[in-house]
């Protein structure tokens, strides 16, 4: 019987009342007294050198209050990269310095030089225009092909970085020799090349920020589109303008999707808060999509060579790869991060394989920046490997299925060192592939393609099986691995007088539900109705100092830290109880909402308990404060680590090259799930964008770094009728073992798990047909690529 | 500028626009009605779409003084008369249609219009109806259930979990 209220409960989402009702309040949505509008001006170039900007004639237009340009920001800081990776040999990466507004150079189209502040947002735009009318940009060799720009030394992104290398960093270095030794000794060896695709986040709430300055206090306030107020104060603060953090209060209201794209600071951010400062007037700006497209962080980018070697009979003895990635421009804030730390320590997959070794080049480009994208790293690391399984099965003709048993690490097994750095807690990847396979009816198969070949089409089957690691992250650990930062979160729980609760998270809900699963979990701990506790987000000045929502972490890290916070409620409420009701401390039990002394009838509610705490009349004041609020930091002792086994099924038209996707089905382990109807939901999106990734989406620059795929009529997003309806199960769940609600996170791994899953499915498809020739196609798998394929 | 005078919601409005004034700007920034989103700009996301006349259409792309005088209806005029959520709404509550609500106003204005066209879409018609309107976070599978639901027809039936 299902709940219908607490941990599990399909409780139907809170927020949705006024999203559905046009009452949301989204950046853009605000209109404050005074405002001012500001444009950005962008670099229509790939790469320049800014020879002269005249503001004379912008500054004369029609309601022009200011201009700024890169030379106002050039004594204050740079937008850091947050994670320090050395190279193999040792030596620290290279981090150009990435200012508020380009000096001296633009480095890719779209990289903002200069801003305009008007009274309107028709005359900030009128007098962009002029302004960029009366720049002299001298065009230089735009360096766009990532082989090109490690090959051609001439032409640099950053006239200090000779190589375009950002580093060159192995993993795990000292297990090279052993890997090559195993990979020479391997009775077959699997070679594959591919690009995992440069793909736009395109959340489809655009960027925007509001700066306020308020001269009385010397008080600073930015709203802002983030995932992590917090973090953006953080940079904002101690890395770019100097602000002390207690002048500067961040606010992200309801947020409309991230995906990793608003996990990063950006420079108009700092540019509003200027300008506000200058003009005393809030100073407000909203992306165009097309400024999206051009200046919002890119995702994945990886160009891949990976080996896997084996046994005739489909073991996996050893995996190694190369692969270089793009960051584009500049380092965005997690861009070091994702290739490395999120990538390569993926790289055995959820397999017993003894040797993996990864090297990653990263890159700068004249293109956008690349950075942290729904899955970061871990959907390369995942494609990379199941793509090569795949392949491994197709040239020793061996069952994808066996050859996924024959692998995959038994539950006997954990936790599990890998020979990539990472332990993993726990896992059951034989239940997900066994329910992945009953739910997707993989014994009707081959009838399915009987009738598709009726119609003509060419069906087909591709499997995924596949791990992540989540619940970002154990401080320690990642201070090793180079983060500037460290990765808990926090909660404070108030308990009101009268009984109510108010939980200031670090986590932010973007579209995740927290204000309605959070208090689920409140309301099982504390036996009281969810209604009666609410969640506050998304404002520096409400909550405590969390590092916000990405990496599937919110419930892990966030909830876990409110977890231990409601330990230390029910704690505290047993001391007001064992006075109140005149007993031990120690005999006071906490169950279904009331404190009880154990063995007796004797009892008080959570609200009577709450009560006497704000009106402490019956108290003991001279041994325990009064209120009712505690605060808990949440470290983690491991990431976590979600798995699952993806079954998708395609149709191809071999005439047109026409892929799609008839059946998707995903069976992931998430550990304890709080609340099904959003985990379900969670998946189907992770999905829809993996399939996105492997069918349609892609970001193209031309060879003059011109990006060609700069709005919706160009760069093609999934459509409701470009997928299928999913199957999704979550039932055979192993609990996290070590933080304490056993959750593992659910955000990423559609997006993880999917893309190989469609694209194993094309090949099964063409093979099938007997197009056997035809060992690999690049994502998107677009109908013009497969008839490439098909009639190369 | 020049005042533009039509009926939003029911109730007869008038604020001033430019020639160039978008519709949707005019709904925004003229009325304060801030349910309507501008995504994309180039009429592909839908997440601006509101009825005028009892059609669905992109007012990020029809200048207000082009439907001056017309009965415009917006997301916020989508509830019952007592404030509760209308049909549709609900249907996308009911099956966790929406998650950062970004495309939702759009989503739903969209999805009214089809079932005052076609009271009982099939799967297929509802994916093709709402291709002009894109969902980053819902993969569409509880939209379509909720657009399946809204129109009388089992959506756990058709749909598997």
């Amino acid at each position: 019987m299902p709940k219908d209220t607490g941990i599990g409960a399909s409780t139907k989402r809170r927020e949705d009342l006024r999203f559905l009702t046009g009452r949301g309040v989204y950046t853009d949505d605000l209109s404050l007294f005074g405002q001012a509008h500001a444009v950005m001006v962008r670099s229509s170039v790939a790469h320049g050198r800014i020879v002269s900007i005249d503001t004379a004639a912008a500054e004369a237009m029609p309601g022009v209050l200011a201009v700024f340009t890169g030379e106002d920001f050039k004594d204050v800081g740079g937008n850091p990269a947050g994670w320090l990776i050395n190279s193999r040999d040792g030596t620290p990466m290279r981090e150009p310095k990435r200012p508020v507004l380009a000096h001296g150079k633009v480095r890719h189209v779209g990289d903002a030089y200069a801003a305009v502040i008007a009274e309107t947002y028709a005359q900030a735009k009128d007098a962009a225009q002029v302004l960029a009318d009366a720049t002299v940009i001298e065009e230089l060799p735009a360096v766009v092909d990532m082989r090109a720009a490690v090959a051609n030394a001439a032409n640099r992104v950053h006239d200090e970085i000779p190589d375009n290398l950002c580093f060159d960093w192995g993993w795990i270095e000292d297990n090279r020799a052993a890997v090559d030794a195993a990979m020479k000794a391997a009775p077959h060896v699997v070679t594959l090349e591919l690009t995992n695709n440069r793909l736009v986040p395109n959340a489809m709430e655009p960027r925007a920020s509001i700066g306020e300055y308020f001269p009385g206090t010397g008080d600073y306030k930015l709203t802002t589109t983030s995932q992590n107020p917090h973090l953006t104060r953080l940079l904002v603060c101690a890395f770019v303008m100097g602000i002390p953090e207690n002048k500067l209060q961040v606010v992200a209201p309801d947020v409309g999707g991230g995906f990793g794209s608003k996990i990063y600071h950006y420079g108009e951010e700092a540019l509003v808060l200027a300008a506000a400062k200058r003009l005393g007037r809030p100073v407000r700006w909203t992306a165009e999509r097309t400024e999206s497209f051009l200046s919002d962080a890119h995702g994945r980018d990886h160009v891949t060579k990976i080996e896997l070697g084996c046994t005739k009979e489909g073991d996996i003895l050893a995996i190694r790869t190369e692969t270089l990635a793009n960051v584009g421009a500049y380092l965005s804030n997690f861009s070091t991060a994702t290739p490395t730390f999120l990538h390569g320590t993926l790289m055995a997959g959820p397999y017993k394989v003894p040797h993996v070794y990864v090297n990653v080049k990263t890159v700068f480009t004249n293109t956008a920046p690349v950075d942290a994208y729904r899955g970061a790293g871990r959907p390369e690391a995942t494609y990379s490997i199941e793509r090569a399984v795949d392949k491994m099965c197709r040239e020793l003709n061996l069952d994808p299925f066996e050859v996924r048993r024959r692998n995959l690490l038994t539950p006997d097994q954990f936790p599990y060192t890998t020979p990539v750095g990472l332990v993993y807690d726990t896992g059951n990847y034989q239940a997900t592939l066994d329910k992945a396979i009953e739910l997707a009816d993989v014994s009707g198969f081959e009838a399915r393609v009987a009738e598709s070949a009726k119609r003509g089409k060419l069906r087909g089957m591709g499997l995924s099986t596949w791990i992540e690691a989540c619940g970002i992250a154990p401080s320690h650990l990642v201070g090793v691995l180079g983060s500037r930062v460290g990765l808990y979160d926090a909660a404070t729980v108030r308990v009101n007088a009268t009984g109510t609760i108010s939980v200031m998270t670090g986590a932010h809900s973007h579209g995740q539900g927290h204000e309605t699963v959070f208090p689920q979990i409140v309301a099982e701990k504390l036996g009281i109705p969810e209604s009666s506790v609410e969640i506050v987000h998304g404002d520096t000045a409400k909550i405590p100092f969390g590092m916000g929502s990405y990496g599937s972490r919110s419930l892990a890290v966030a909830g876990s830290a409110m977890d231990r916070a409601l330990d230390k409620i029910i704690a505290k409420g047993k001391k007001i109880a064992a006075h109140m009701l005149e007993a031990a401390e120690g005999d006071i039990t906490f169950a279904d909402g009331k404190f009880s002394v154990a063995g007796t009838d004797k009892a008080k509610s959570f609200g009577e308990i709450a009560f006497s705490a704000y009106v402490p009349h019956n108290y003991p004041l001279e041994t325990l404060e009064p209120g009712l609020e505690e605060t808990a930091f949440y470290d983690p002792a491991n990431f976590t680590y979600p798995a699952g086994a993806y079954i998708c099924e395609v149709e191809v038209d071999a005439e047109t090259g026409k892929v799609d996707v008839v059946a998707f089905t995903a069976a992931d382990d998430f550990g304890n799930v709080m609340n099904p109807l959003i985990v379900e939901g969670q998946v189907h999106g992770g999905v829809g964008q993996g399939i996105g990734q492997a069918l349609c989406e892609n970001t193209s620059y031309d060879e003059n770094g011109q990006l060609l795929t700069g709005s919706y009529m160009d760069y093609a997003m999934p459509r409701a009728d470009d997928v299928p309806f999913y199957t999704v199960d979550h039932s055979c769940a192993t609990p996290c073992t070590h933080n304490p609600l056993g959750v593992k996170g659910c955000g990423e791994a559609g997006a993880i798990g999917s893309p190989p899953a469609v694209v194993n499915a094309v090949i099964d498809a063409l093979h099938r047909g007997g197009i056997t020739h035809v060992a690999h196609i690049d994502m998107p798998v677009s109908p013009n690529r497969v008839w490439q394929a098909i009639n190369g | 500028m020049t005042k533009v005078t039509m009926t939003v919601n029911g109730k007869s409005v008038s604020a001033e626009a430019e020639g160039r004034t978008l519709l949707v700007q005019y709904l925004r920034e003229g009325l304060g009605l801030t349910g309507t989103h501008v995504g994309c700009d180039t009429s592909q996301c839908g997440a601006c779409v509101v009825h005028v006349d009892g059609k669905a259409v992109k007012s990020c792309t029809v200048f207000a003084m082009d439907v001056a005088g017309s009965e415009v209806c917006t997301i916020e005029g989508m509830a019952n008369a007592d404030g509760s959520l209308g049909v549709v709404q609900q249907a996308f509550q009911d099956h966790h249609g929406l998650q950062c609500g970004f495309c939702t106003p759009g989503m739903v204005m969209s999805s009214a219009a089809l079932l005052a066209e076609n009271p009982r879409p099939s799967e297929s018609e509802i994916r093709h109806y709402l291709e002009g309107n894109i969902c980053r976070c819902t993969g569409y599978h509880n939209i379509v259930k909720a657009v399946l639901a809204a129109s009388g027809q089992d959506a756990g039936a058709m749909a598997a979990e």
